[in-house]
């Protein structure tokens, strides 16, 4: 019987693990009073005028399907905002498609580069979907592991030992989900030069880059030499605060968009008609509003890194993003065991860090788009909690 | 008076949330705490943070009969003060909260407080539009308040996310 069933479904369904923060959503769901430091999401409510922008369009009757990769106004004004946001010209005709969140841009993106067997090099810790986005595309998701030493930051060194002749890809996060940490613009070239030597392609999912709060940033594709090799991907959700629209893009040069205009149309036809034109507000008139939330982000991370220092978690300043990633090592738990009994003892949400990757476990995701007072009520109740923990050795 | 950058960040944060302790302020800015307290006391000395005060909604206190009015006020300059002579004569008295020169149809906006709509009235026909410069006066009551100062007086707070995302 129990073959039977399965075998209705696919390899690929059978074969995919599912996601170890689903245990501790079900877990924190059904808790009262729990303050969370386990959102992925900015706490602002997308800005009004972007939310009225959207409005107008339903009042107006924007409600049938767009062209394939977007809305051509949107495009036009994202091909601006690449060029004076991030100095990368990518022409709106043929080269950005609008698509349904970041997440489908990756989809499509593996779906158009990989063939069976090819592999792509993800870095660990990192957001949970690239290796079973890179599987379901019938490729090998090949892990690599960034160190606390290093801030967090992948070395060329470390992607060229696992490079082989399958190697398709990079898939590459900065500023990282879920450890903050960016890489700069020499660190960038170091990578450049690497993906050159070998040929290789990078998915940069630069969905943070409006959130950075100490160096300038700098986009993969600004690097001479990196354009051709690009797919990056953006979107709206984290900087312009607009996860629930499910709006992102993408930009490729125009030989690898077509095809994954090809995958796209199929698949989904275009993103939602009225989510495009809340982006195209946010686009034309969101740039004082991000800047406030990143003033906003930049004080409570400065406030929550240096409370859990205080405490006794040794915690790296992330440069981007809005998590921070305190190692839990001097408490002797297990990541997994720290995030639940803090959860049952002090009703307080963390993601343990191993469910982003190897590298990731002795460490907890701490997201500080919450409120200071939430984020201080937090830290008192984490340091409560490792004050009466019992005596490991 | 020029502000550093932490100077601009600690009277942004001050302004949102006055009663944050200087350890909390000084963690935000990445200062230690000394240095956030002297720099606050700056900002204090050259009056840039005037006074620390709450923001009430007294539409939730029952007790409270009291009225706000917003008064346009058109008046005659004179040559060599302009309109600050009378700004003044008009802000000293206590029921006037503030005073502001405007562009367009009217020159002063004053806003008014009273006990009751009688005094707000009495007030205004006889210590305001009594004062010489002053040429005629426009009353509007409010009603009720929405927002002040930046602040909704009911906002909708509640955390509509799940607990924990990717």
């Amino acid at each position: 019987m129990e073959l039977a069933k399965n075998s209705r479904l696919s390899k690929i369904a059978r074969d995919l693990k599912p996601s170890g923060i689903r245990k501790f959503f079900d877990l924190a769901a059904g808790m009262e009073g729990v303050i969370s430091l386990g959102v992925g999401e900015p706490d602002f409510v997308t800005s009004w005028s972007v939310r009225e922008a959207a409005i107008l369009s339903l009042e107006q009757g924007h409600t049938s399907y767009t062209a394939n990769a977007g809305l051509p106004d949107l495009r036009e004004e994202i091909s601006f905002y690449m060029r004076k946001q991030f100095h990368v010209e990518y022409s709106p005709a043929s080269e950005i498609i609008v698509t349904v969140g970041a997440s489908q841009a990756i989809d499509i993106a593996m779906r158009a580069i990989l063939d069976p067997g090819d592999e792509v090099i993800v870095i660990e810790p990192c957001f949970v979907s690239y290796a079973p986005m890179v599987q379901l595309a019938g490729g090998v998701a090949v892990q690599v592991q960034t160190l606390k030493e290093n801030d967090f930051k992948i070395l060329p060194s470390q992607i060229e030992e696992v490079i082989t002749n399958k190697t398709k890809a990079i898939m590459l996060c900065s500023p990282n989900n879920p450890t903050g940490s960016m890489l700069n613009k020499k660190e960038l070239e170091e990578l450049a030069a690497l993906v050159e030597k070998h040929d290789l392609l990078v998915i940069a999912d630069e969905i943070y880059a409006e959130l950075v709060y100490d160096e300038e940033y700098t986009s993969l594709p600004s690097i001479p030499g990196m354009r051709e090799r690009t797919i990056l991907i953006s979107g709206f959700s984290k900087g312009f605060a607009m996860t629930g629209w499910r709006l992102g893009f993408l930009c490729a040069p125009a030989e690898l968009s077509s095809a994954m205009l090809k995958i796209h149309q199929y698949a989904i036809m275009c993103a939602p008609t009225m989510a495009q034109h809340a982006a195209l507000e946010a686009l034309r008139n969101g740039r004082s509003d991000v800047d406030e939330m990143v003033k906003s982000y930049r004080r409570r991370r400065n406030y929550i890194v240096q409370s859990f220092n205080e405490i006794g978690l040794t915690c790296h300043m992330p440069g981007g993003a809005f998590y921070a990633f305190p190692s839990i090592e001097s408490t002797g738990l297990s990541s997994q065991e720290f995030a639940e009994q803090l959860l049952l003892k002090e009703s307080v949400a963390v993601v343990p860090g191993d469910v982003f990757g190897e590298s990731g476990s002795g460490h907890i995701r701490c997201s500080y788009a919450t409120s200071l007072e939430q984020i201080q009520e937090a830290v008192k109740r984490i340091k409560h909690f490792i004050d009466n923990l019992p005596e490991t050795n | 008076m020029k502000l550093t950058q932490k100077e601009m960040e600690i009277v942004e944060i001050l302004e949102k949330d006055a009663r944050l302790t200087t350890e909390d302020i000084a963690k935000m800015v990445c200062l230690s705490v000394e240095e956030t307290a002297q720099a606050i006391k700056k900002l204090e000395d050259h009056k840039v943070i005037v006074k620390y005060i709450s923001l009430i909604d007294w539409g939730k206190v029952e007790e409270y009969t009291g009225v706000k009015a917003m008064i346009d006020v058109k008046v005659t300059p004179k040559r060599g003060v302009g309109f600050d002579e009378i700004a003044e004569r008009i802000y000293r008295f206590k029921e006037v909260t503030s005073v502001y020169l405007m562009s367009g149809a009217y020159d002063l906006s004053v806003i008014i407080e009273g006990k009751s709509m009688n005094e707000v009235a009495s007030f205004v026909s006889q210590k305001l539009s009594t004062l010489d410069s002053v040429l005629s006066t426009t009353t509007h009551f409010i009603l009720k308040k929405y927002k002040h100062d930046g602040i909704i007086f009911e906002p909708d707070n509640k955390d509509k996310r799940i607990v924990v995302s990717p």
